[in-house]
């Protein structure tokens, strides 16, 4: 199956549900490009605000809008967006509730080479700390086209982080299983439960195919709505389980883990053992190099399910 | 409607309410009220029976701060009772917080951090210009708020999109909580900085004066092209020698004494005003 970037499928899906709702209104922090909404930009010039390099701007501008009646498509590398533009993410979208969306591009180390400048691995964190801010990380390109469909239904505020890279798809075309705000179970298995958000959820899915082979059945649990937390998914997970792995492209504090391990830790006691990047700057390279030195593939997944369930 | 006197009995219902919250930024308060009255009771369509039009003037107060001026101009409008208002200020699980909250009828954003009121109203005015629509957007902001970069973003943007719908103020009282805004961080020559961001720059002389204020806000609705912003040079604490000019009534709640002192003072500007009349 070919492969699209989730970042593409976004613009893909308000691009098509702008040929009838002239209230999408897509904003870049000359990002078009680099988000892959040069056709948004191009087909709907009238409904298409450039912003330049301003992420500040940027998200003002966007709330200024949506409190006018437009749904904003805030676009811009999920490094600036979720720093340099955060206060105003804060009060402009989160705390004046506006219907402001937040689209993080080439999240957490999609720009591996380019160094922590570019890294976006506090923005689960972050985000998530905002109240009435919404955070959601979709694992590939199918997910993310109901996501994007789910979210042009409602008026709040949300942070959605995409990756930079086309990755291999988690789901079928015409087998997609999506509920908003609910996390999906990708498999079951009595043995462990693997927690994951984003482009780690492959890694997951395949961690299970090898441990399976092993006689270990693992759950893994795609936690596309990191906030608000699918906890009952999480419960439901946990408790047919003798350990958890959390697995997530973000630093280690604050992020898929912690919230996890809140949750189990409350309601159904265990291991939690958490998978992240590590506390200091990455080392550089391309996105996969960067997972393979931090054991966030496959084999490294599951060694980590072995380790947990010594 | 006798706009002066109309500003110094707002005064007074400021100086009450800081009173009864125990809290306020009264300096500022007493600074912005002759813009905040010329702009909701000549200037703006906005009123409580229009509220969810999408025609009506939009307004956002950046240097939040000046919450109690705006909540008293806002009562007088009809949004919510004085006595209302009066009694929940700055109390316990009020919504009547010190800083604008848009969960409050009239209030359209949430501010209170600086820098964030041209921006937002950037995105207002270029949605009203994406639509056809007539109406005007309006910001205040204070001076010593112009060291916010976010502030030139917007001036930035604001000129690229044309938005001549778009008109900001500068509460030009020239103090700021640690003292001089030319000390803290000089903004001289303010007219110059905005001119060369493409703005069109109305200067008004006595920024506490409401015809001069009536004047300089007509004035920008004929300019095309650009936005516009009034350089209203004001006086920080207007209306009594208790609290003019001095940097220590940035925020601050007047004791009994100085209070009777205060009303004394309000009292008689408004007559002077209304004697030059």
């Amino acid at each position: 199956m070919a492969k699209t970037a989730n970042k593409q499928m976004i613009c893909e899906v308000l691009m098509e549900a702008a040929k009838t709702d002239k209230s999408i209104v897509a904003l870049c922090s000359d990002s078009r490009g680099s988000g892959s909404f040069t056709p948004f930009a191009e087909t709907y010039p009238e409904q298409f605000v450039e912003t330049g390099i301003a992420e500040q701007n940027l998200v003002s501008i966007a709330a200024g809008l949506a409190k006018c009646g437009k749904k904003a498509y805030a676009v811009s590398p999920a490094c600036f967006l979720s720093t340099r533009s955060y206060e105003q993410c804060k009060i402009d979208a989160a705390y004046s509730n506006t219907n402001v969306k937040l689209i993080g591009i080439s999240g957490g180390v999609s720009y591996g080479a380019l160094g922590m400048s570019h890294h976006s691995a506090q923005d689960i964190a972050a985000m998530s700390a905002i109240p009435n801010m919404r955070v959601y990380i979709p694992s590939d390109h199918l997910q993310t086209r109901e996501l994007t469909k789910a979210l042009l239904q409602d008026e709040k505020p949300a942070y959605i982080r995409v990756g930079r890279n086309a990755v291999d798809p988690v789901y079928e075309e015409g087998n997609v299983p999506f509920e908003m705000d609910k996390a999906t179970f990708v498999k079951r298995g009595e043995d462990a439960a693997i927690i994951a958000c984003g482009e780690m959820v492959g890694p997951a899915k395949a961690a299970a195919e090898l441990l399976e082979k092993e006689g270990i059945r693992a759950t893994v649990l795609d936690m596309y709505c990191v906030k608000p937390l699918d906890e009952s998914a999480v419960v439901e997970a946990a408790t047919h389980a003798k350990a958890v792995v959390t697995v997530e492209e973000h630093a280690p504090f604050g992020g898929l883990g912690s919230m996890v391990a809140q949750v189990v830790g409350r309601e159904c006691p265990k291991k939690v053992l958490t998978m992240s990047l590590p506390d200091t700057p990455v080392v550089t390279g391309t996105s996969q190099e960067v997972f393979d030195t931090y054991g966030l593939n496959a084999g490294g997944i599951a060694a980590k399910v072995k380790e947990a369930l010594k | 409607m006798n706009l002066e006197a109309l500003a110094y009995e707002l005064r007074r219902d400021t100086v009450d309410l800081i009173r009864a919250g125990k809290a306020g930024h009264i300096g500022g308060d007493m600074s912005v009220m002759d813009i905040l009255v010329e702009l909701y009771f000549r200037q703006m369509n906005i009123s409580p029976e229009n509220m969810d039009s999408p025609d009506r003037d939009l307004f956002v107060l950046s240097k939040g701060h000046s919450v109690e001026a705006y909540y008293s101009v806002l009562a007088k409008k009809g949004f919510f009772s004085k006595e209302q208002l009066h009694k929940e200020f700055s109390k316990y699980g009020s919504k009547f917080i010190g800083h604008p909250n848009n969960k409050l009828p009239g209030i359209e954003m949430n501010s209170g951090s600086l820098g964030h009121g041209l921006p937002v109203c950037v995105g207002m005015a270029k949605a009203g210009k994406m639509d056809g629509r007539d109406y005007r957007v309006y910001t205040v902001m204070g001076d010593g708020e112009l060291a916010e970069g976010s502030v030139w973003e917007g001036a930035m943007a604001a000129s690229h999109y044309k938005l001549d719908n778009l008109c900001a103020v500068v509460d030009r009282n020239r103090l700021q909580i640690s003292g001089g805004t030319e000390e803290v961080m000089a903004h001289d020559d303010l007219h110059e900085r905005f001119r060369s961001f493409g703005w069109n720059v109305i200067d008004v002389a006595d920024g506490n004066d409401i015809d001069q204020l009536h004047a300089a806000f007509e004035e920008a609705k004929t300019v095309k092209g650009r936005p516009t912003v009034l350089i209203a040079n004001t006086v920080k604490g207007k209306g009594s020698p208790v609290m003019e000019n001095k940097v220590n009534w940035h925020h601050k709640v007047p004791s009994d004494e100085e209070y009777t002192q205060i009303c004394i003072d309000l009292a008689r500007a408004d007559v002077d005003e209304e004697v030059h009349a």
